[in-house]
């Protein structure tokens, strides 16, 4: 097995929701061009989506780092913003603070949290209020590719 | 259709509609067709994400230049209606199309 770890940084801008969704876009074109399985591609690009519209809506800019590494696939977002305080709060499904332009626009339910949940394997989320927020997700491909058994 | 590719050959079994792009992303199986009435560019990412092959707008809504052309980089035909969301919805549904759970009945 190839040791080499395949890595990409992205930065994502807060409030620019024109651009908001191509970051994510970016690392669903790498993982199909790679030949990954559909439903794991699908569940990293949901749940990368989900981790930066997060950032476009609530934070001043964030930075998304992605790697492939030999068993399991790690996503790494990292924002200047205002932070989560109460991150079991955050947690729960329906929960929001999303301002109402959000909403127009189809988001901000109080879904993204748990939906990131569901879709990874390990979600570990790091939040200083007023400094920001550090979301990390690990994600398994349903089998192990071969020879990194 | 609002935009459809030249060598459009597509078939489709399964829909669902919704205006919360946040349902649609936790849709654990999702539908090839989207009906909506959200007309901005996050319709399309959110497509793009959960790899909806098609997107109909329903009670005459339209969405601007900008995001049919990202309808376009990504190979979503966009289809547009004036039937309101659940009439829309019960006509393909009478003509065979299901739902998530693979059935409509």
């Amino acid at each position: 097995m190839d040791k080499r770890a395949l890595e990409w940084d992205y930065e994502i801008e807060g409030k620019d929701f024109r651009n908001a969704g191509k970051v994510s876009s970016k690392v669903k074109e790498i993982l199909k061009e790679l030949g990954f399985d559909p439903d794991f591609v699908r569940k990293v690009a949901i749940a990368s989506y989900e981790a930066e519209m997060n950032v476009v809506c609530h934070a001043e800019k964030g930075r998304l780092h992605f790697a492939i590494l030999p068993a399991v696939l790690k996503i790494v977002v990292e924002d200047r913003g205002p932070g989560i305080p109460d991150i079991d709060l955050a947690m729960q499904e329906g929960y929001s603070t999303a301002p109402p332009e959000i909403r127009e626009m189809g988001f901000g339910a109080g879904m993204g949290l748990p939906n990131m949940k569901k879709n990874t394997d390990e979600l570990n989320i790091v939040s200083t209020v007023g400094e920001g927020t550090v979301v990390e997700m690990v994600i398994r491909p349903p089998l192990s590719r071969e020879g990194s058994g | 259709m609002l935009w459809e590719p030249v060598d459009l050959q597509l078939e489709i079994e399964m829909a669902e509609a919704a205006d919360l792009m946040s349902d649609v992303l936790t849709q654990s199986i999702g539908g090839e067709l989207l009906l909506t009435g959200l007309v901005n560019s996050h319709v399309i990412r959110t497509a793009e994400m959960v790899d909806i092959k098609a997107i109909t707008f329903i009670h005459g809504k339209r969405p601007d230049e900008k995001t049919i052309s990202l309808a376009k980089q990504k190979g979503i035909p966009l289809l547009a209606t004036k039937l309101f969301l659940f009439e829309a919805c019960a006509r393909l549904a009478m003509r065979g199309l299901t739902g998530s759970s693979g059935t409509i009945w």
